[in-house]
């Protein structure tokens, strides 16, 4: 039942092959035996699971039942889970019983899907291999000793564990796309404004979207329906209509003019992932896609330009965790200050701190100018490059990630190393853009992602384009051995 | 740009975060890294760059000045560490 994908798992559903309990009760044994090598699941949420399992059958048995009615899946822990410990990757968190629903959380209880439990993730969804989690680092099913990146870490292994059918995910920087890439399966990134932030607990607001990963195009589509809408809760959040992002997976995709940025494919990036990608390329191209050369000049300075903006946001974002209304406090503060200080220097992690510093530090009297505004102008120029490009292209191919997963441990004394992780997926977020990974072959015996990267409210092309792409080759099909 | 121990422990102190003495030159290594790195948008010529705060550039949307919520005191006073008398409680503030 594991190796099906969620559009299968939708149709045997509905035609009665199995019932939602049985499916239910299918994962969440699968969690009890595998995920003690994975650690990708800090909450197991087994009553919620099965009486929203025993609700789905009923709506089954009515006949009333939408794609996801029934459907398993595992929740990122930034998302607000009402009456369920939401920690959010952090010891601040860890005794937080969140008082209310995403937004998120509650659109997909809505739309009829199960929620298995909350998955692993870095602290504050700050990291790009999930060892700034409070609860450890969560393992890669190809590779146990690798990382599965991060942030949405956890949510990654347990979909390529099999522990899911689909997990949410949120993306920052780059925290959908990275770990889809490292752990072999799909993830997409919306335009910034679709889904609503509501209840997510926020990291940089200006760059955080939510997402769904999945195995493949065809059911990252569905799950992409059911997260998407306008919600007035979220002051950022699009008044438009939400679309049928399935409505366009069989086109073809004859005469699509694919772009190369030629900085996404230089200095940097691995080679054997590199040619993994080119190959991939040469299969969108048999099926009918051209290729244009095309140039994003200020890639270079987007992980800088993040790293200014991210910390800025989060510093002020963070505050509000301070040991007074909720979340970890000292012991015996000696008077109001103290509280603060030892309530947070307790809670949080040390890449957390780093951040909140940097951002302070950006954003303090006489800094401000030369950090965060610069910051912000540059981020117009990266935007500019996309704007640029998409005047000669409909959708921007390259690498998702510039190697394949590295060891636990590996670059943890070393942020700007880590932070370089992201050179191809930062810049996306910068602009608002959606993103999405797709498995696209292996470097030694570690998945290799190939990013698409469309223009504003592209979701549905590529996602087509996705699809297409899956129809021609098996790579979102593979399991990893001791999983499958 | 190298930051001194005694500016690691300003940020720190305006970030209200407490920093073990033994950690400072290890976050004043690794925050001055990252400065250094992010210095390079120096070298960009921004003249006449209109700032991006947002990514979609939309005006905020105003709403309604009815009320939208209900009063939930007894539910979210749930997760406070320390309450009184339907108050979060601090320690004293005011002599």
């Amino acid at each position: 039942m594991h190796n099906k994908t969620l559009a299968e798992l939708a149709v045997g559903l509905q035609a009665k092959a199995f019932s939602s309990e049985e499916l239910t009760r299918h994962y969440l044994d699968r969690i009890k035996t595998y995920d003690a090598q994975l650690n990708s699941i800090v909450t197991l949420t087994e009553d919620i699971a099965l009486a929203q399992a025993k609700a789905a059958d009923v709506k089954i048995a009515a006949g009333d039942a939408g794609p996801l009615t029934g459907i398993p899946y595992a929740h990122k822990d930034i998302f607000c889970t009402n009456g369920v410990r939401t920690a959010c990757g952090s010891k601040m968190l860890d005794k937080f019983v969140a008082p209310y629903d995403a937004t998120v959380t509650r659109k997909l209880q809505e739309a009829g899907a199960v929620m298995l439990g909350k998955t692993n993730m870095d602290e504050f969804a700050m990291g790009s291999s999930n060892e700034t989690s409070f609860y450890g680092p969560v393992k890669n099913p190809w590779n146990t000793d690798a990382v599965p990146g991060g942030s949405s870490g956890g949510s990654a292994a347990a979909v390529a564990g099999r522990l899911a059918p689909a997990a949410t995910g949120t993306d920052t920087g780059g925290s959908i796309r990275q770990p889809a890439a490292l752990c072999g399966i799909t993830g997409i990134k919306p335009t910034y404004g679709l889904c609503s932030r509501y209840g997510m607990i926020a990291f940089a607001s200006s760059l955080d979207q939510a997402g769904p990963m999945t195995r493949t195009a065809e059911d990252a589509a569905i799950m992409l329906g059911a997260m998407t809408g306008f919600d007035p809760a979220d002051s950022t959040s699009l008044d438009r209509p939400v679309e049928d992002y399935s409505a366009k997976l069989n086109d073809d995709i004859k005469g699509l003019k694919i772009g190369l940025p030629k900085e996404y494919f230089g200095e940097g990036l691995d080679a054997e992932v590199g040619k993994v990608v080119q190959d991939a390329i040469e299969v969108l191209k048999k099926q009918g896609a051209e290729i244009v050369e095309i140039s994003l000049p200020n890639t270079k300075l987007s992980v800088p330009t993040y790293y200014v903006v991210a910390p800025a946001e989060c510093s002020s974002n963070l505050s509000r965790m301070d040991g007074v209304r909720f979340g970890h406090r000292c012991d015996n503060p000696k008077d109001l200050e103290d509280l603060y200080k030892r309530s947070r220097g307790e809670g949080f992690g040390s890449e957390v701190k780093r951040r909140i510093m940097v951002g302070t530090y950006a954003l303090s009297a006489g800094y401000y100018d030369a950090y965060y505004l610069k910051a912000q102008q540059v981020r117009r120029l990266i935007a500019d490059d996309f704007k640029k490009a998409f005047e000669q292209c409909d959708v921007i191919v390259g690498p998702t990630s510039p190697t394949v997963a590295f060891n636990i441990g590996a670059k943890v004394d070393d942020p700007v190393t880590m932070y370089l992780s992201d050179i191809y997926t930062i810049a996306v977020n910068l602009a608002g853009l959606p993103g999405m990974s797709v498995p696209a072959g292996f470097a030694g015996n570690l998945p290799v992602g190939m990013q698409l990267i469309g223009n504003y409210f592209a979701e549905a092309q590529l996602l087509n384009v996705a699809h297409q792409y899956q129809l021609a080759t098996d790579w979102h099909t593979r399991a990893p051995e001791a999983f499958a | 740009m190298a930051l001194e121990p005694s500016e690691v422990e300003k940020i720190a102190h305006l970030a209200r975060l407490a920093i073990d003495a033994d950690d400072v030159p290890v976050y004043a290594r690794n925050l001055s890294s990252i400065l250094a790195f992010v210095e390079q948008l120096n070298e960009i010529d921004t003249d006449g760059v209109l700032p991006m705060a947002h990514p979609l550039d939309t005006a905020q949307r105003l709403r309604a000045d009815v009320v939208s919520e209900t009063d939930q005191r007894e539910h979210f006073l749930r997760n406070a560490p320390s309450v009184e008398a339907g108050l979060f409680l601090v320690p004293k503030v005011i002599e």
